[in-house]
This record gives structure tokens, C-alpha cells and sequence, in this order.
């Protein structure tokens, strides 16, 4: 087991990814948050409170995406779907998409065929915290990221909220 | 998650985990079909026949469109018009189906048993809508997930089954499945129309007093009188039947409380429910007719998910 980011690197990367948000959107009219369950949402929380500790009158519409339906691999492995709550229009909008780890891109595609049930956005951008480089099976690439690192297939990276860090098993 | 089961024949075969797992999927398929685009990519690659060698017109739109909403590719097939008129047996026309590559069917056959037989003969997954005076799976399963949309859970809830439980195969999987989640049971009707050992088979309490029991229940799901399975009379005139077992507006009135009212379709209006009972803000019939497509692509989506271990 190696520790990735630690507790306070933890924050100090949540902090960081907050900031370059506000950066590219501030004061967030055309934008909104969306987090893909289930893990995506635990980040997506903590940067949308982050933000608004920063900015307390800001108005930031954010909501969950389940993508289980949208999955491609419905034969293999049946998964337990979750909650879908979006309860603003996308269509034109900036929709920054927040997940914990990005790692084959398969997440990632669902979740933009599924974004596309819900209208058409202006544009589309993805923050994870974790990028696990050489993986991809598909040609997709975050916009912004928390910590890039390089893994073998057979490890896990687990992003763990109740005693704050990252790990690598 | 998985269902334990491979096929949906009845709710007697299913294990309370599995129930809870159709209700829960089904709530997320019902935000599915609040967006604007009411439609999800799962089953693109699964082709399912709908056999009905009865008629249908809820059920059968309801599968339907739960298909359609779950992208999956769809046949119809109703006896009339097809080489059933012929003489073709059940299993020759489902095999011959089946060898245009269908995975999935969805039966209904005025059989009791129908789809169990054809479990036993065939490898595509089934899904039964109805057989004969033995089970209706789906509606129980919708039944439920709108007594749990509207009153937040089934267990210790105080449900009624009134009027023809007999020719009834919705009673049938509406007592399985409420037992299984721990709800109350009472069916009341006309001694004819309940049969015998109701009572000690499945642990439920048998009433004649339509009153009684609505005043004991929060839930009454009302049942139609099904004429075309009688074949000899078991009450004197269908305005004594009312009179006797119907509800009206003046009997809910005088029940000090405000029970839900259910009742799966067709309504036969004036008979085992008044138009004003039917129409009220009580009646949640309607819901639970928009509640049966996310009921049903739950069911279908799980059993999809179960076909390729096969």
C-alpha cells in the first residue's frame, strides 16, 4: 500500500482544483457542477463548498449523474444503479464534470452520452483528482487534475473520505 | 446486486432481496423518465418478443414502452392473426421466434403456467404478464413501488385486496410480495369469489365486510370483477354486488380517514368502485399506471444483465 496524497496534500490538491475553477469560470453564470456517482459526488461537494466559502453569494447549480444505464459492459457486470438529481437545464451551459479517479475513460464516455439525454451544453470540461496516466482505453483527457500518477493494471486507487487520502494498493 | 432468478414467473420465486432491488432500480428508471430525452442506451443489443395470447392493453403498451425507453429492439405478437389461429402449438411459435435470434420474452397466456413451461423448454429469459388465474408479477411489483411511493415503505402497512380474489392472478402476486416485505394483508369480497384456505396458506386474514375492512386498512386495492372467467354466477346481479362489496364515496367518507385507493385496471366504473371514488384525489390509479414502465424496464433491465451468464 503507498500513500498518494496524504490528508493534508488531500486538501491542499481540492484547494488547488477550487481555484483553478474560479480561475476559468468565476463568477460561474454560465456554469454548472456536475459529479458522477457514486464517488465522483463526495468530490464534487467538497469543491462546490470550497468555492462557496470563497465566494458566499455565488449561485452554483450542482447535481449527480448516475451513468450505470449508460454503461457498455450491461452483460458483464450489473451494476447497482444511483441517484441521478439534476435539477437545472445544461442546455448551453459550461458543465464541468467532477470525478475521483480516471482511469480507463469508459466512466467518462458514459457520462457524456448521458449528459446529452439532458440537452445540448456549450461546453463540457473534466476534473478529477486522480489521473492514472498510460490506462486509457479511450481519448479522453481531463481538463484539470488533482495528481497524475503512473500505474500497472492490477493495482487499485482508492480515494478514501473517511480518513482523509489517497491510496494505491 | 443481482437478481437470484433468471426468469420473472412469479413473485413466489423471488427472495425480498430481489423485490427490493426491482422497487430501487425502478426509482431510478422513473427519473429516467422525467428527463427530457426519456430514453437509456442499456439494452441496445437485446431483442425481446412481447407474446400475448391474451388481450392486454395497459400491460402490453407498459412493456412496450419500457423496451423502447431501455433501447432495446421489440416484436409483437398477439394470438389473433397469427398461426396460433392455425393450430401452431406455444412451443413451436416460440421457437420459431427464438430462432430469429430473440433473447428475451414476455408472455401473457390465459394458462396458468404458460411461461413455466416454456421456462423449462426454451434459453431465453421470461418474463410473465399475466398466466391464467395464477400470477401478474410485474403489477404486483408496481403495486408496490406506488404504496412505497406514497406512503414512504411496505413493511407493517395495513393493505386491503377487495372483490374478486378467486379469478384474480393480481391478488395472487399482490399477497407473495406484501408478505414477503413484511406488510399486513386482508382480502375481503363475497365468500363465492375467495377461495378456500386463503387464510391458513398464506397467513392473511379473510374478510366479507367490505366496510370492516376498509375501516382496518391504509391501502385498498380494488379488483375487477372478471366476468369473462366466470362461468357460472357467484353473486346475484352485478348492482347487488355493488351495493353490497362496491366502494363509494359515502362509505370512504364515513371511514373518519383517508385511505389510498388502488385498483390495476380495467375499471369496471359503477361496479367494484364508483366513478367519484376512481377520480378522487385518493386514487392513485394513474400513478400506478406511469409507475409500471419504471417497474417493468427494472425488471427487464435485471434480467438483461442475468441473460449472459447464461
Amino acid at each position: 500500500m503507498k500513500t498518494i496524497l496524504s490528508k493534508d496534500q488531500l486538501h491542499l490538491t481540492i484547494n488547488r482544483l477550487s481555484h483553478q475553477l474560479i480561475e476559468n469560470h468565476f463568477p460561474f453564470i454560465n456554469t454548472v457542477v456536475i459529479g458522477l456517482q457514486p464517488r465522483g459526488v463526495l468530490l464534487a461537494s467538497k469543491i462546490v463548498e470550497q468555492i462557496k466559502a470563497e465566494h458566499p453569494s455565488l449561485s452554483l447549480p450542482y447535481g449527480m449523474l448516475d451513468i450505470t444505464f449508460y454503461r457498455d459492459d450491461v452483460h458483464k457486470e450489473l451494476h447497482t444503479a444511483n441517484q441521478t438529481t439534476i435539477n437545472f437545464s445544461i442546455e448551453n451551459k459550461n458543465v464541468i464534470l467532477i470525478d475521483d479517479v480516471l482511469y480507463t475513460g469508459r466512466t467518462i464516455r458514459a457520462a457524456m452520452d448521458a449528459l446529452l439525454d439532458f440537452g445540448r451544453a456549450e461546453k463540457v470540461e473534466l476534473c478529477v483528482l486522480i489521473d492514472r496516466r498510460f490506462n486509457r482505453q479511450l481519448p479522453i483527457q481531463p481538463d484539470y487534475t488533482g495528481k497524475a500518477i503512473d500505474s500497472i493494471l492490477s493495482q487499485k486507487v482508492t480515494v478514501d473520505w473517511n480518513s482523509p487520502q489517497v491510496v494505491l494498493f | 446486486m443481482q437478481l437470484s432468478t433468471r426468469h420473472l414467473l412469479g413473485i413466489k420465486d423471488l427472495q425480498a432481496s430481489d423485490i427490493q432491488l426491482i422497487l430501487d432500480t425502478a426509482a431510478q428508471f422513473k427519473e429516467v423518465l422525467q428527463r427530457p430525452i426519456k430514453k437509456v442506451p442499456s439494452l441496445r443489443d437485446v431483442t425481446i418478443v412481447n407474446l400475448f395470447y391474451e388481450n392486454s392493453t395497459r400491460t402490453r403498451i407498459s412493456f412496450e414502452l419500457a423496451e423502447k425507453r431501455l433501447s432495446a429492439d421489440t416484436i409483437n405478437f398477439t394470438a389473433s392473426g397469427s398461426s396460433a389461429a392455425k393450430g401452431e402449438t406455444l412451443l413451436d411459435t416460440v421457437n420459431n421466434i427464438l430462432s430469429m435470434k430473440v433473447d428475451m420474452v414476455v408472455m401473457r397466456h390465459s394458462a396458468s403456467g404458460a411461461p413455466h413451461f416454456l421456462a423449462q423448454h426454451i434459453p431465453a429469459a421470461i418474463v410473465n404478464a399475466g398466466d391464467g388465474i395464477n400470477e401478474h408479477p410485474t403489477q404486483a411489483l408496481l403495486d408496490a413501488f406506488s404504496i412505497r411511493e406514497k406512503l414512504g415503505t411496505l413493511e407493517g402497512k395495513k393493505v386491503a385486496i377487495i372483490g374478486d380474489i378467486m379469478h384474480s392472478r393480481v391478488a395472487l402476486s399482490n399477497i407473495y410480495l406484501l408478505k414477503k416485505m413484511g406488510a399486513e394483508v386482508t382480502v375481503a369480497g363475497p365468500p363465492t369469489l375467495i377461495p378456500k384456505y386463503l387464510q391458513q396458506s398464506f397467513g392473511i386474514n379473510v374478510s366479507y365486510n367490505v366496510e370492516e375492512t376498509l375501516k382496518w386498512c391504509d391501502v385498498a386495492n380494488v379488483l375487477r370483477i372478471q366476468l369473462e372467467r366466470q362461468n357460472q354466477p357467484l353473486f346475484s346481479s352485478l348492482r347487488e354486488y355493488n351495493l353490497a362489496f362496491g366502494i363509494s364515496r359515502k362509505l370512504l367518507d364515513s371511514l373518519n380517514k383517508e385511505i389510498v385507493i388502488m385498483h390495476p385496471g380495467p375499471i369496471n366504473r359503477g361496479v367494484e368502485i364508483d366513478s367519484d371514488v376512481a377520480d378522487s384525489k385518493q386514487s392513485i390509479i394513474l400513478q400506478q399506471v406511469e409507475n409500471g414502465v419504471a417497474v417493468r424496464m427494472a425488471a427487464l433491465y435485471l434480467l438483461a444483465g442475468k441473460r449472459s451468464e447464461n
